[in-house]
């Protein structure tokens, strides 16, 4: 991996990208020492101190037209192979695999929409701990740019990316693989990529989208076609396990010990671990009216969000299990003792209404 | 040098402006924290729109017994047109934000919402078409019908617009009589047409449901003709200031900018008001 | 007091005195100091909030401030930045130095001039404020990005306000240059004689008009949206967020030509003095300002090509944006054309103009890498932009401010600034610039995004260099503040025509330039 450079391509398209960054940047040097050349010529050769006595002349019809109309055609020839690959990067037809990316603040949230693997879903939480950024803890190699639960892709098939959002404007963005594509809440926008080379790669999100910004990074996996069958069946029969999950009764310490998982991975970044929040953007959960009053309430925010601010919709983002579990567990830990269980069912019947 | 410099005019130093900036610190100030819930907001923005009452009619006070002391010559004249045809030039383009975003809205982004992917994954049942109050279950509304009072609105704006040139050639013809009469009538006519927008409102709010929250139709209808009835408002009280100046005797049938500034102010309006009309309720 | 105020204004001394007279000045020249010395201090400002961002970047973790408030400091830093130094500083050179180069007495609206610069304090009590109410400061970038703008705090709404506020100066102050030029030239002075630095900002004056209503009208939708139920940016009720970037740009585009025309202009006075030679290819200069305008309006997209716009809008955007580099080119050539066969000395102004140039043409091709849609999918919202823009602002419209400060002081103040303090702050500010912003074009293309208060580990290194960059960078600004401060208190007296070359209207006025000039129109040949 270059440091001075674009990162390695492994797509066509990036290849393109990358190649004509650098017939620019050639082109540009090349423009750069010629006119400096002449501009250092004149500072050295035409000082006063050297005795140097002014011409007079003040403009000359023919060189003028000449700057002007050379810069021209340099820029078309730049124009020429932009557009080639624009059309290119444009043409998303045909797809062997179709994942819609959702950005959450602050989060990725995948679904399998088409080709092998339909029906995946997960969420992509950034995965370095707390303690590195803190530095109570030493970096990792892969600081800010891990995740709990990467995507995954065949090596050699064409991946359709549909990209949106629910809060505000994220942006999808493998540099490996020249796809950066703005994530609009209400809107679906598509790019695509065709992976040459099995490996992991790494993004960012790369648009503003609030405070976690920097924390929402994106890693793909691109693996054999024999690893990503295999990864497929996993995940389904994880989902199936999943379903039994938000249909059976759960006991409140069974709730609790996960939703303590799910606030760590979902809540901890606004409402802070102590439950304090950080006001007044980010209310306080401990003792806060809506966890200790009627359950209703509460599930009915976690569930559709809170428009105009950052708390998201989490209905569409968490299983029932899990939104039953934090639930209980908000309602059960600091100085919150309701000792009630919300259990999955209830989630499921708030939803159908 | 021989020839006679026709010396142009330099105000004195002068206390408004800064009474301006100050009520404008009240303005955005009391309405940012009105917004928010502060209790002093309000005090404060009303108290800013009472400072910049008194700036407004001070510092124009002062323009008007300076052009009518003869301070101002040929020069001064002229920069005095060009900047208001400016001004009007950077109205015009504040409009045309919000024309734009009704524009955009229906070329562009409603289509958009009702086809492809974006229908398909998000808005599934949504039609697209215009008017829209958005994809996300909207309540029913009615939208604004052209042919009541929109027309009407139209007729008497464009009868204003024929009364002030009325009495604008009355002044240029020293009939005093027949301006004053003319600005008058222009001024009703204004009055008419806002009492008539504010009646159209309540109509719009009671009865058909729309409302400022009623998606991208509400929100480009309110603001675009609320704005323009802002800007009727601004124009008849300019036409006012000019009434009671004609009736103190001022303007001469060479010089009085005062008057063409305003009516200039208020044909934009009107140009405004016709494109809102076609664009707006027609089409 | 109007009553008591003697009609005739020769006499400054029964003016009001002390503070009053600041605040109550018509006269271009108070004005203009003033607009000088706010933005100045605005420059400091945005420049504090600047180094925070460095020091928190200086290594990877948090160590400096928390990411809520870095995003804060991101959206101020350019905001106050870009509002409160630039534009005021080059409104403050208009003032200053219109009515002297084209010989009128004043402004033509005197005693608007005075309320289009005391507005600004306001709108920066208002921005700047923002950071001590509840939830702080706006923190949506300076680009106020819908919906992330909906979301903010009181901060977003003070913000708003303060751009209104900042959009009613500068139309004003506009209106006020355009007709200064257009209608109080002095006998003789056609308008293809008027010195160029008023060229540039009569086409600059123009854009203001232009687009300052356009930005006054989007945040004026966003404050609908956030409080009062509109749906303009909300898919929901059918509007769309990218609406917002559309409208934004419409205006941002054409604004960083509004930052950076009249720094074209400052240069184009400053080259043939010292060249000795007059302005090689005056005729083009104009229709490249002209053409420079004019294009800013059809390429705003640019800043859009990750949003996902079908294949022909990217193209046009991409095309029309190319084209920019014509014109521009145009005047780098006639810049050096100037240069060439002349009888060149180096003094400070002159060595910033040649900087300028420099560094300027840098930023310009990097511009135009940004422009290629294929190759922007890569570098968009990364340090590399953050670099680019940099180039452009600082090392284009901050040189070329100092170049002007540099050049017209002696008229300003009536001392030679001391060179060997100018030629330091010079020296010191293009290499520390350089150390600070030209490894960001490195992280860019490596991948490192920009708004971020903490970064993977293979940033660490250029990150480093940039942030000891940047404090270098800030502390050579003090030098200016030393340089200015010293040509104030006394130095070399300067004679009328400070500089050997200098030719123009305002070197035919004594230096200090006296409270009124020019009450008898001059004629110009
Ligand atoms: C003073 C301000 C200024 C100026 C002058 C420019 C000048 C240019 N800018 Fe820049 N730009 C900004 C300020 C400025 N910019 C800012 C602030 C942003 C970021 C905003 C944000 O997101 O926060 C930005 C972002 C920006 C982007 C979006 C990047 C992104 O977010 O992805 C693009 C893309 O096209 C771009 C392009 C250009 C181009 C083509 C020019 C051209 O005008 C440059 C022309 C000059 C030259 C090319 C050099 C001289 C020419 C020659 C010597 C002739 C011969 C040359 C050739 C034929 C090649 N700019
Ligand atoms: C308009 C002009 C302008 C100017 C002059 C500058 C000047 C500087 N800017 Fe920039 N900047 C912008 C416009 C400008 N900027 C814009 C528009 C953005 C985008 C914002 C956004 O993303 O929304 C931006 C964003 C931006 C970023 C990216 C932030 C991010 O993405 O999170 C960074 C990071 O390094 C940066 C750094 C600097 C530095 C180091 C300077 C230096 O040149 C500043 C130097 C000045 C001083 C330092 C002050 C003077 C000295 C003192 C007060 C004395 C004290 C000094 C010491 C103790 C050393 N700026
Ligand atoms: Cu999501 Cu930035
Ligand atoms: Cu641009």
């Amino acid at each position: 991996q270059s440091r001075y450079n674009l990162q390695s391509p492994v797509t066509g398209v990036a290849a393109q990208i990358y190649d004509m960054h650098t017939l620019m940047l050639l082109i540009c040097l090349v423009i750069f020492i010629a006119v400096f050349g002449v501009m250092f010529w004149a500072v050295f050769k035409h000082r006063k101190s050297q005795g140097a006595v002014a011409a007079n002349f003040h403009e000359n019809t023919s060189v003028e037209i000449a700057w002007t109309v050379i810069p021209v055609f340099i820029l078309l020839g730049m124009a020429w192979p932009a557009t080639k690959t624009v059309l290119e990067m444009k043409d998303t037809r045909d797809p062997d695999i179709t994942i819609k990316a959702t950005g959450y603040q602050w989060k990725w949230g995948y679904d399998y929409l088409q080709g092998e693997g339909q029906g995946i879903r997960l969420v992509s939480n950034l995965s370095t701990p707390r303690t590195q950024m803190d530095g109570q803890a030493a970096k990792g190699e892969h600081y800010l740019i891990e995740v709990d639960k990467p995507v995954v892709v065949p090596v050699g098939k064409k991946i359709r990316v549909l990209t949106t959002a629910s809060d505000v404007i994220h942006s999808w963005w493998v540099p490996a693989f020249g796809v950066k594509q703005d994530a609009i809440p209400g809107f679906i926008r598509d790019a695509w990529f065709r992976a040459d080379k099995e490996g992991i790669y790494r993004g960012n999100c790369a648009e503003l989208c609030g405070r976690d910004h920097g924390y929402m990074p994106i890693e793909v996996h691109v693996v054999s076609p024999q690893a990503y069958s295999q990864w497929v069946a996993e995940q389904q029969a994880a989902m199936a396990a999943a379903a039994g999950d938000s249909t059976r009764e759960w006991a409140l310490a069974e709730l609790v010990e996960r939703g303590e998982k799910v606030f760590a991975a979902n809540c901890v970044a606004c409402h802070q671990a102590d439950g304090k929040g950080l006001p007044p953007a980010f209310p306080p959960l401990d003792g806060a009216a809506i966890v200790r009053g009627d359950p209703k309430a509460q599930i009915d925010v976690v569930l559709k969000g809170r428009p105009g601010t950052p708390m998201a919709a989490f209905g569409a983002l968490l299983s029932d299990a899990d939104i039953a579990a934090v639930i209980t567990y908000t309602r059960n830990t600091w100085s919150n003792k309701t000792g009630e269980a919300i259990q999955p069912s209830q989630i499921a019947a708030a939803k159908g209404n | 040098m021989t020839h006679t410099f026709d010396k142009y005019f330099v105000p004195e130093p002068s206390t408004y402006p800064i009474f301006g900036s100050l009520a404008l610190l009240l303005f955005g100030g009391g309405a940012a924290m009105w917004l928010n819930g502060v209790a002093a907001g309000p005090w404060l923005f009303f108290l800013g729109i009472a400072v910049l009452v008194y700036m407004l009619f001070g510092w124009f006070g002062q323009v008007v017994r300076e052009s009518e002391g003869g301070k101002y010559g040929k020069k001064v004249d002229r920069s005095f047109r060009w900047s208001m045809g400016w001004f009007i030039f950077s109205e015009v383009m504040f409009f045309a934000a919000f024309f734009g975003a009704l524009f955009y809205a229906r070329v562009l982004s409603v289509p958009w919402l009702a086809t492809g992917d974006t229908a398909e994954l998000l808005w599934q049942g949504f039609a697209g078409g215009w008017p829209t109050a958005g994809p996300d279950k909207p309540d029913p509304f009615t939208p604004m019908e052209a042919w009541g009072i929109p027309a009407i609105n139209t007729l008497i704006l464009l009868t204003s617009g024929a009364t002030l040139t009325w009495a604008h050639h009355s002044l240029v013809k020293e009939k005093r009589g027949q301006l004053k009469l003319g600005l008058l009538i222009t001024i009703l006519l204004g009055l008419l047409f806002l009492s008539l927008q504010i009646y159209e409102y309540r109509h719009a709010y009671a009865e058909l449901n729309l409302r400022l929250d009623t998606g991208i139709y509400g929100s480009t209808f309110y603001l675009l003709t609320g704005f323009h009835g802002l800007h009727v408002t601004v124009g008849a009280i300019m036409l006012t200031v000019m009434l009671f100046r004609a009736l103190a005797g001022h303007f001469r049938p060479d010089s009085h900018f005062g008057f063409e500034a305003a009516a200039w102010y208020w044909h934009f309006v009107d140009v405004v008001w016709l494109m809102l009309f076609v664009v707006v309720y027609l089409l | 007091m109007a009553a008591v105020m003697p009609d005739h204004l020769h006499d400054a001394h029964h003016g009001p005195t002390g503070l009053m007279r600041w605040i109550t000045t018509t006269n271009h020249k108070d004005i203009g100091t003033m607009y000088l010395i706010f933005s100045f201090i605005m420059f400091l400002s945005g420049g504090v909030m600047a180094l925070t961002i460095r020091a928190e970047l200086f290594q990877p973790g948090l160590q400096v401030v928390q990411p809520e408030f870095f995003n804060q400091l991101t959206t101020m830093h350019g905001l106050v930045m870009v509002f409160g130094a630039i534009m005021p500083a080059f409104v403050g050179f208009a003032n200053w130095q219109i009515p002297l180069m084209i010989g009128a007495s004043d402004m033509a609206f005197a005693r608007m001039n005075n309320w289009s610069f005391w507005l600004l304090p306001v709108a920066a009590v208002l921005l700047i404020g923002s950071f001590f109410v509840p939830g702080g400061a706006t923190a949506a970038g300076w680009t106020l990005y819908a919906p992330l703008s909906v979301q903010m705090g009181m901060g977003m709404d003070m913000a708003i306000f303060a751009i209104h506020i900042m959009g009613v100066s500068s139309i004003m102050g506009a209106i006020n240059i355009v007709v200064t030029i257009l209608n109080m030239r002095a006998p003789g002075m056609t308008m293809m004689k008027m010195p160029l630095f008023c060229w540039t900002w009569l086409i600059t004056a123009y854009l203001l008009i232009a687009v300052m209503p356009v930005l006054a009208g989007a945040v004026t939708m966003v404050l609908t949206d956030r409080h009062f139920g509109t749906s303009f940016f909300s898919a929901a009720g059918g509007g769309d967020p990218v609406m917002y970037q559309h409208i934004f740009w419409f205006f941002g585009h054409p604004e960083v030509y509004i930052m950076i025309l009249p720094a074209f202009g400052i240069v184009s006075q400053i080259i043939p003095t010292f060249a000795r030679k007059p302005l090689f290819g005056y005729a083009s200069m104009v229709y490249a300002t002209s053409s420079i305008a004019i294009l800013s309006f059809s390429v705003w997209a640019h800043h859009m090509f990750t949003t996902g716009m079908p294949a022909v809008g990217q193209l046009f955007f991409m095309y029309a944006t190319m084209l920019i580099a014509v014109p521009t080119g145009v005047k780098v050539f006639n810049w050096i054309a100037t240069m060439w066969r002349g009888s060149l000395t180096f003094e400070t102004p002159m060595l910033w103009a040649v900087g300028f140039i420099f560094v300027f043409t840098m930023g310009g091709f990097t511009g135009l890498i940004c422009a290629i849609a294929p190759i922007d999918i890569q570098v968009q919202d990364t340090y590399y932009v953050v670099a680019h823009f940099h180039y452009v602002l600082v090392a284009g419209s901050l040189f070329a401010l100092f170049a002007g400060a540099y050049y017209w002081l002696p008229k300003w103040t009536g001392h030679m600034p001391d060179e060997r303090i100018g030629k330091l702050h010079f020296w010191c500010s293009i290499v520390f610039f350089n150390i600070t912003f030209f490894p960001m074009h490195f992280l860019g293309l490596a991948g490192m995004p920009r708004r971020i208060p903490d970064y993977a580990l293979q940033f660490a290194d250029f990150n480093m260099m940039a942030s000891i960059g940047a404090f270098g960078f800030g502390l050579s600004q003090l030098i200016f503040l030393v340089a200015v401060v010293k040509c104030v208190r006394g130095g070399e007296k300067a004679a009328a025509r400070s500089w050997e070359g200098a030719e123009g209207l305002e070197w035919t006025v004594p230096s200090p330039a006296p409270h009124h000039t020019f009450e008898e129109a001059p004629v110009f040949k």
